[in-house]
């Protein structure tokens, strides 16, 4: 009962604000439920919230949401190894989780500031699907009087690129959409790819929207630099070998997922690409080589 | 020289000031190091063992030494400066009965844990330096009948911090019982404990239907792959062996015995195998810091295969095999193992008996090489599965525990 009350929650939190995150409506939703949740232990609390993260991955089944569950869950743990008298515990996590959040809101706009700087005037820039990360960094690139172009994939089967082009003709952009299979065709024109990314793993690769990895494989095989925009609440404890490897809970929605018998038959909805094939991730750590998210992720979780 | 061509950095915490010399073993083909590591010997009473056979030019700064003139036939008997335990493990090292990095450092630590027991201070002396510069002979001695490995410098060097760190107040007998107690502690996290937590890591990564190719023999993959199949995944092993070692066969062995089935083919048949596979697994010697692997002759050309084929490479390694060097190559610090071991008999002729005779002729017969970290996908240790790039960072958390 009380967990149906949580999804629709972190339902009409995504539907009141689009602009926002999933995993942080996920951590939002936590927190509410933390400040609903009648347990009597540290460890029932820690139970609860488990199966509250469950659902919700249940709900909206992006690695997003499920990278925000574990980091939640993460800082949960240590908080709880500060303060073993639970009222006491409570009162600091929720405080610590409002702080957390805060930090969390302006990190779009750090990676923002921090990307727009490698664009330059006259740039051609190559997108894929519609992302706010990299709406954002255009947003910045173009107050910042650059004068750029941008082509975006159409991204099927949602065409969810035709959206990104309306955002960003609002934007006064000059913007152009091409084919999916168009990608190679339009290469030899672009100057640098942008792409955002629902997750990045521990390898330094990253889970993006299904067309990623061939738009990766083609900026390899031109030369162009392939750089990546996400934020740090991204990074999951991840580590596919090739595309087989992503498991299954990741690929398709959620509907999809408890709908249907035979996987096999499916589209997935993302594909993971492998960190020889991108240049730099911009997140609100600060501008990472591939190899550097591991250093980060081993400060963050040993 | 072939190391005017190479050069080793050799990292560590040093000070600007303080330049830090090439360990001797590299440098065979430079007489002063020679002279002064003969020196050395002579004073703690360990024989010199000598070179054997020509050596290929471009290796001539290492040693090579015959299997047939193990160290011990040198030593008088009873030898009153080793101690017997390390007598034989030197022999054991130098004939290849023990072989493996593990099996060489557990030996190493259980013969330690013998040479403690046997200890007794002498008068005037401290246990914490005494100790210390007893073990430095026995080092010398071992290190002339093979090559330490990295494994073995690593236990080394935590040995000699413990028996350091023993306060001289304490007792003789305390101070050895808290000793044997370390080394015990040593062997149960890093090596025994290390194994289960990387088996825990490995078998997620193995699915069912999957098709794994392993190269020679490695204690730890044995161990992961036997222990996928009690926990019934369904795969199969691909095993590759070489020449002169063939030590697949002893890892087909161990593998055929719990029921995993089993194909053994030779290296050179791996391009035409190699379609079939999905996930190639590797144990190392040592990782070095700037991520490349190091491990039996042989492991490269698998990984640079089957990067070629688009399959994923594995490397399984505990921490405690986790070194500070850097090398970028295998020629400037390698192992040269006895070129007799090259000559086959097939059909009563062997057909390089007389090789000595023929001056342009060498034999070379090298033990370990170095993979970059291109080629490799995953690093799986005991504290999780890394990229290979990121070694220096688990190097630099391990360091600020200590």
């Amino acid at each position: 009962q009380e967990e149906k009350r949580l999804v629709e929650y972190f339902r009409t939190q995504v539907r009141q604000d689009p602009e926002v995150p999933s995993a942080v409506a996920a951590i939002r939703t936590l927190l509410e439920f933390l400040k609903r949740d009648q347990s009597e232990t540290i460890l029932g609390l820690r139970e609860n919230l488990t199966q509250t993260i469950r659902r919700l991955e249940e709900a909206d089944s992006s690695v997003a949401v499920s990278s925000g569950g574990e980091l939640f869950l993460r800082f949960i743990s240590l908080t709880s190894l500060e303060h073993p008298d639970l009222s006491q515990c409570k009162k600091v996590m929720v405080e610590r989780g409002e702080l957390f959040l805060k930090k969390i809101s302006l990190s779009r706009s750090k990676v923002a500031k921090l990307c727009h700087t490698f664009i330059k005037d006259g740039a051609k820039i190559l997108t894929h699907s519609s992302s706010r990360v990299v709406l954002k960094v255009l947003e910045s690139a173009a107050a910042d009087k650059k004068r750029f172009t941008v082509y975006v994939t159409e991204s099927q089967p949602d065409s969810a690129g035709r959206q990104m082009a309306d955002k960003l003709q609002n934007l006064n952009i000059p913007v152009t959409v091409v084919l999916d299979a168009a990608v190679g065709y339009i290469m030899e024109k672009v100057d640098l790819v942008i792409v955002g990314a629902e997750g990045v793993v521990e390898s330094g690769g990253i889970i993006n929207k299904i067309g990623t990895y061939q738009l990766a494989v083609c900026s390899k095989a031109h030369n162009k630099p392939f750089y990546v925009v996400a934020e740090s609440f991204k990074f999951v404890r991840l580590y596919p070998l090739n595309q087989q490897d992503v498991p299954e809970r990741f690929k398709y929605k959620a509907d999809t997922l408890k709908a249907v018998e035979d996987l096999a038959e499916e589209h997935p909805m993302i594909d993971y690409t492998p960190p020889s094939l991108i240049t730099l991730i911009f997140t609100d750590l600060g501008v990472l080589t591939p190899s550097a998210v591991s250093d980060e992720l081993i400060k963050l979780y040993l | 020289s072939g190391l005017g061509m190479f050069s080793t950095i050799i990292c560590g915490f040093l000070s600007p000031l303080v330049v830090k010399r090439l360990p001797e073993h590299v440098q065979v083909d430079d007489p002063a190091v020679v002279k002064r590591l003969a020196k050395k010997l002579e004073r703690q009473q360990i024989p010199l063992r000598s070179d054997y056979g020509y050596k290929v030019s471009l290796f001539s700064h290492l040693h090579q030494y015959s299997r047939k003139a193990p160290l011990t036939q040198l030593l008088s008997i009873p030898s009153t400066v080793i101690h017997p335990s390390i007598v034989r493990l030197g022999l054991q090292y130098s004939q290849g009965i023990v072989a493996g990095s593990n099996a060489r450092s557990v030996a190493l630590l259980h013969a330690f844990k013998q040479v403690i027991r046997d200890y007794t201070t002498p008068p005037n002396e401290e246990l914490s330096r005494d100790l210390v510069n007893k073990l430095k002979p026995y080092i010398s001695f071992l290190n002339q009948c093979r090559p330490l490995s990295a494994s073995m410098g690593n236990a080394i060097k935590y040995i000699k911090k413990e028996i350091s760190n023993i306060p001289s107040q304490c007792k003789e007998e305390e101070a050895k019982t808290k000793l044997l107690k370390c080394i015990d502690r040593y062997i149960e996290e890093k090596i025994v404990l290390a194994a289960k937590a990387i088996s825990k890591y490995a078998i997620e990564k193995i699915s069912d239907g999957d098709v794994i190719l392993v190269y020679g023999c490695s204690s730890l993959v044995n161990h992961i792959l036997c222990e996928a199949f009690e926990k019934s995944r369904k795969f199969r092993v691909i095993v590759v062996d070489s020449r002169p070692r063939l030590e697949g066969r002893e890892a087909l062995r161990r593998l055929v015995q719990r029921g995993i089935s089993c194909t053994y083919v030779l290296i050179s048949a791996l391009s035409y195998i190699l379609p079939e596979v999905s996930k190639v697994f590797l144990g190392a010697h040592a990782l070095l810091a700037n991520g490349y692997v190091m491990s039996r002759v042989g492991t490269s050309q698998i990984a640079l295969v089957a990067r070629t084929f688009n399959v994923p490479v594995l490397v399984c390694c505990e921490t405690y095999k986790f070194c500070e060097r850097v090398q970028t190559d295998s020629f400037v610090s390698n192992e040269l193992d006895d070129p007799d071991d090259l000559m086959v008999t097939r059909k009563g002729k062997t057909q390089l008996e007389n090789w000595q005779d023929v001056s342009s002729l060498g034999l070379l017969n090298l033990v370990y090489d170095v993979t970059p970290p291109d080629f490799v996908d995953l690093v799986i240790t005991d504290l999780g599965m890394i990229p290979c790039t990121s070694v220096p960072v688990v190097l630099r958390v391990k360091n600020l525990d200590q």
